[in-house]
């Protein structure tokens, strides 16, 4: 295994530095439209072919990795951190303060959540920066995510209550937010990073999604999330199976986050 | 021996016409609907789906033929206008009946032209009818004798009848009671709506045959083309009315018999810059827009070849104005697309006051040109083009930020807030004729999108449009009509309210199982002569 | 308290969540833009006085929201859910034809989905197998990966049930937590410790796994419901599948108010129904203090 978690550490380093040094490693800036070769395979000029515009899908991915690397996973963070509180907290306190936050976290899940995001663009100013924009929206995302995971790490917290640890901790003195934070809240970690790797790539994908209001990235800048979205042409990626290449490279970079996260193993 | 062969052939020739008839009979067609119809009110129907189920249902007095562009008669044996088109008198053909079997009389048609004007039931066909103030009346003036009359000239007047579809004002039925080729039979909401064969259909072939041929039509109810397309090639639909580019050449490269190109549509996309003086654009901005030249500078930096080739796989052509080349009489051929030029659009940014310095464009006012570009999202096209001005414009030193908008979002903000810029969007199921337009150039109209609902006309070009539209409209003399319209559309062409892009090319699909399909590039497309459409034994898949 | 009380109790708190959330969906729609929206206002063939008389009689949904709450809610206790604006019909008829078709697929895509997913993170916690840690990384990654409108695709040419779709998207979500959970599980002392004493694979697992990772994984079987719900949008619009989640989708487009709140009141109620037997299982399990 620790050859698996070598080759992650290794590919991780090499992704975020290729998309740091994407300006200098792109053979063509993302947005040049090549419109003579649309859709072309992959050649010496295009590495890894092009979009349906003629836009070199290698520059698209190296400076996509900007917006999806960095946000996603800060966005991931903003969701988790918000579930914890949220969701810790009620079940260590249980009784009314855990009836409240289960309802509220009830009710976030049922609220239709693309309303509010449709006002929020019809806030902003059509000339938005789209740097801004994409902040905007992984803001509203990490915001919005923490639903699902409060409920889970709420019950968690609640059995940890009156496990023996925390009568142990009590005994010796510790109370109030030094015993959650101490006791709790680290006991809650396969929890907390199962919410984090889930939410880096549902974020990116619902990024993509949100492009259809108006939010998120705005054309030419890439994502891998609009870069995603071709993918729903359906049959003609089997005829251009390049296509495939942000999938693909999304997935191992999940992955790698996944084999890094330090375990304690089942001794057998 | 002579006598022999006579009779031979007599016996060879039934054969052959009851094979042919045998072939030609019976069946049910099957196709796609992209939404639950509204209404199965022919009369009123506004929507695609209930259009569609209205145009195979309702029965007319008059039928524009999508084939050859020209009327004729239906449910009115003759008719004539009169006084120049202020009325019209019609003669019924006679021992027609409902899909009930209630009679077809004169009352019917009083009834429907009374149903039809009621502005309680909001019919997307009576404000053509309403050409001044006063009431439409009908009048039972003989034996199957009708006449209408309008309180003033209504222009192209016959053919506005096509879309008035005939009701009963004594069948229980009602609105389900039908005078065209099928009947309402069964609709599971969501689901599918099934037609069936009216039994007392009046139509009958040259061969004297009961029409329509097919026994049953059925739409399925879906809106996901991939699912449509999928359908298409099991055989288990028989038409697909509207192919886009990337499906067409899909289906072609499987089997070229299954589709067919007909021509340029009548279809256009377009973008225009918000001129309204009640919106909330930047002062600057409304200044640019407001220059003939700002506008032209920017249709002629943008592609619209490239457009063609990239975003429709060359399945579309440069748009000239609002009238296709397909409508061979209303189009303008003096016209042409307004040409790819930067250099050109550069000289013409220059004789207003822009400068491009460093590769982006500033006004005379120091200002960086910078706007933003609004169209709705999750199609496809649209965003493909929008991402293409963006480039073209960016090589005139221009910045277009391109939002896309879900679709209610884009239209309060063209009808209501007025919050935009510019705009991209398109017109689909355009009528023939400029009466269909009487809402768009008129400066006073809902649908003068540059700056709709002008108390008075805000530029003396469009105090020209209209006075044009109002002169078209008030004659039936098809010449100076036509000369009023080729001024408007110069107009248009020279001012540039509206940046017409492209019209895409009509894409259909029809399975080789399916006799006499004629497509034409007027809707409905694959179906406009639904009567003698048949199916025989599928000759090879779908 | 007696248990009769403590249902009574529960079924009223989950009805009054259920109708703040109407409530809050409500307001969420009518002030987003767009909610005013006709398309016939894009249609040429209407007159400018048309239009202003279409606008003009746009009934009950043009109210303050309160206003409007307070019609529906009258309207829902006589058994009335009001008429959809875009379909035209009543919301009672669109639901009872759609509910049913919605609830089947969850139904079974949960009952594939937490199986399999449990049952792959039990294998994955049994031993020091690299090679299948590896394989269900990346296999679960690809699928968190795929856009579900891209899965719903494959299916739709693969002909492939809808529940098995929404069955794919909620199996990864199902499978990570569950593994990282009972990881953390098992390396607790008195799981090494029954181990240690021979305690058969399957006996660790049912007496001394299960019955502490129980809680969560109940807590997460409740939101897996509403994992499903919003699964079911994409996935029955592109599958065309006539339920309650491409209802939902439709009505967003047309900024259908009535069908909209409906929605949301039966998605709150089934998200509140499914947590509070979550918990209520879940409760079964805690540790008592000592």
């Amino acid at each position: 295994m620790s050859r698996a978690r070598n080759f992650a550490r290794g590919f991780l380093a090499l992704v975020f530095a290729a998309s740091l040094f994407a300006a200098w490693l792109a053979p063509v800036s993302y947005e040049v439209q090549f419109r003579e070769a649309p859709n072309a395979a992959p050649s010496a000029a295009h590495p890894l072919g092009t979009d349906e515009l003629g836009r070199d899908l290698l520059s698209r991915i190296l400076y996509g990795s900007q917006v999806s690397l960095w946000l996603a996973p800060a966005a991931a963070l903003i969701a988790t951190l918000l579930a914890a509180v949220i969701g810790g907290v009620a079940g260590w306190l249980g009784g009314w303060w855990e009836r409240l936050a289960l309802a509220a976290t009830d009710l976030s899940l049922s609220l239709p959540w693309l309303f509010l995001l449709l006002t929020v663009r019809a806030i902003l100013p059509l000339n938005v920066p789209a740097w801004s924009s994409v902040l905007i929206t992984f803001a509203l995302l990490g915001v919005l995510g923490w639903s699902q995971a409060a409920r889970v790490l709420c019950a968690g917290a609640r059995s940890l209550r009156h496990s023996e640890f925390v009568l142990h901790a009590r005994a010796s003195g510790a109370f109030g937010a030094r015993l959650f934070f101490r006791q709790i809240l680290p006991n809650l970690k396969p929890v907390l990073a199962a919410q984090f790797l889930i939410s880096i790539p549902i974020f990116i994908l619902t990024e993509a999604n949100l492009g259809m209001l108006g939010l998120g990235v705005a054309e030419p800048l890439p994502s891998w999330g609009n870069l995603l979205r071709s993918l729903e042409s359906g049959p003609h990626i089997v005829q251009n199976p390049w296509r495939l290449a942000p999938l693909v490279l999304l997935v191992l970079v999940v992955s790698s986050f996944q084999l890094l996260l330090p375990r304690e193993e089942f001794a057998s | 021996m002579r006598f022999v062969r006579h009779v031979l052939a007599v016996v060879v020739l039934l054969a052959v016409c009851c094979g042919s008839a045998a072939a030609q009979s019976g069946g049910e067609l099957r196709l796609f609907l992209r939404s639950d119809p509204k209404t199965f009110n022919a009369l009123l129907a506004g929507d695609d789906a209930s259009e569609t189920v209205g145009y195979l249902t309702g029965g007319r007095l008059i039928r524009f033929d999508r084939q050859t562009q020209e009327l004729k008669p239906e449910l009115a044996s003759s008719w004539k206008a009169l006084e120049n088109g202020k009325r019209i008198r019609f003669k019924l053909r006679e021992n027609v009946k409902f899909s009930d079997g209630t009679p077809f009389t004169p009352e019917d048609v009083k009834y429907s032209m009374q149903v039809l004007m009621d502005p309680k039931n909001e019919s997307p066909h009576a404000d053509s009818f309403r050409s001044g103030p006063g009431d439409v009346t009908v009048e039972v003036t003989g034996k199957n004798e009708v006449t209408v009359t309008f309180p003033a000239i209504v222009a192209s007047l016959e053919r506005q009848f096509d879309v008035v579809a005939m009701l009963s004002s004594r069948s229980p039925q009602k609105e389900l009671a039908a005078l065209g080729p099928f009947f309402l039979a069964e609709h599971k909401a969501g689901n599918y709506v099934l037609l069936k064969r009216n039994p007392y259909y009046w139509k009958k072939d040259g061969a004297g045959r009961q029409l329509p041929y097919l026994d049953s039509v059925r739409f399925d109810i879906a809106q996901n083309r991939d699912l449509e397309l999928l359908r298409f090639r099991r055989g288990e639909i028989h038409l697909i009315n509207s192919l886009d580019a990337e499906n067409f050449d899909r289906l072609q490269q499987e089997n070229a018999s299954w589709v067919r190109e007909v021509g340029v549509s009548f279809d256009v996309d377009f973008a225009w810059f918000n001129l309204s003086e009640a919106s909330p654009v930047a002062g600057p901005k409304k200044l640019w827009f407001a220059s003939r030249n700002f506008r032209r500078a920017v249709s002629e930096a943008i592609n619209r070849n490239d457009i063609c080739r990239v975003v429709y796989n060359r399945h579309a052509s440069p748009a000239v104005g609002p009238v296709s080349p397909a409508n061979h009489f209303w189009f303008n051929k003096k016209l042409t697309a307004h040409p790819y030029d930067p250099q050109s659009s550069l000289r013409l940014l220059q004789q207003d006051g822009f400068q491009l310095r460093d590769g982006s464009l500033y006004d005379k006012g120091g200002n960086a040109v910078e706007f933003s570009l609004i169209t709705n999202a999750g199609n496809r096209a649209r965003e493909r083009m929008a991402a293409m001005i963006q480039q073209d414009l960016a090589k005139v030193g221009i910045k277009l930020n391109v939002v896309t908008l879900d679709t209610p979002s884009v239209i309060e903000r063209i009808t209501q807030s007025r919050d935009y810029e510019m705009c991209l969007f398109g017109f689909v199921n355009v009528d023939v004729d400029p009466m269909g337009q009487m809402n768009i150039w008129p400066s006073n109209g809902p649908m003068h999108a540059w700056n709709p609902g002008q108390k008075s006309p805000a530029t003396p070009w469009e105090a020209e449009l209209d006075s044009l539209m109002r002169a078209q409209a008030s004659t039936n003399d098809a010449k100076a009509r036509k000369a009023a319209f080729d001024r408007v559309q110069q107009i248009v062409w020279e001012q540039v309210p509206f940046i017409y892009l492209v019209h895409k090319n009509t894409m259909v699909a029809v399975s080789p199982a399916l006799r006499n399909a004629a497509p034409v590039t007027l809707r409905p497309q694959t179906y406009w002569n639904i009567e003698y459409l048949a199916l025989t034994p599928a000759a090879g898949q779908p | 308290m007696t248990w009769p009380r403590r249902l009574l109790r529960l079924c009223a708190r989950l009805l009054l969540t259920a109708l703040l959330g109407g409530f809050l969906g409500a307001t969420l729609v009518r002030l987003a833009p767009g909610f005013s929206f006709d398309e016939r206002e894009l249609d040429p063939r209407y007159s400018r006085e048309s239009i202003e008389r279409m606008r003009a009689a746009g009934g009950a949904e043009r109210r303050s929201v309160l206003a409007f709450y307070a019609g529906y809610l009258r309207n829902l206790f006589s058994g009335n859910l009001g008429e959809s604006r875009a379909y035209r019909r009543p919301v009672s008829q669109l639901f009872s034809e759609r509910v049913p078709v919605t609830l089947k697929s969850m139904g079974v895509a949960l009952l594939i989905a937490w199986p399999a997913g449990l049952g792959l993170a039990l294998l994955w916690s049994g031993g020091r197998n690299h090679t299948y840690e590896l394989v269900t990384t990346l296999a679960s990654g690809a699928l968190l990966c795929l856009p579900s409108a891209v899965l719903a695709l494959f299916f739709l040419y693969m002909d492939g049930p809808v529940a098995l779709a929404m069955a794919v998207v909620i199996l990864p979500r199902v499978f990570r937590f569950a593994r990282n959970l009972i990881t953390e599980t098992g390396a607790m002392p008195h799981v090494l410790c029954a181990s240690a004493k021979g305690v058969s694979r399957a006996g660790i697992v049912w007496r001394h796994l299960l019955p502490v990772a129980a809680p969560q994984l109940l807590a997460l079987a409740g939101v897996s419901v509403s994992m499903a719900l919003g699964a079911s949008i994409p996935i029955e619009v592109i599958c065309d599948s006539p339920g309650i989640g491409q209802l939902a989708w439709h009505a967003a487009q047309s900024r259908d108010l009535l069908v909209l709140v409906n929605v949301t009141l039966f998605v709150a109620l089934v998200t509140l129904l499914a947590n509070s037997l979550a918990d209520a299982a879940g409760g079964v399990f805690e540790r008592q203090p000592a």
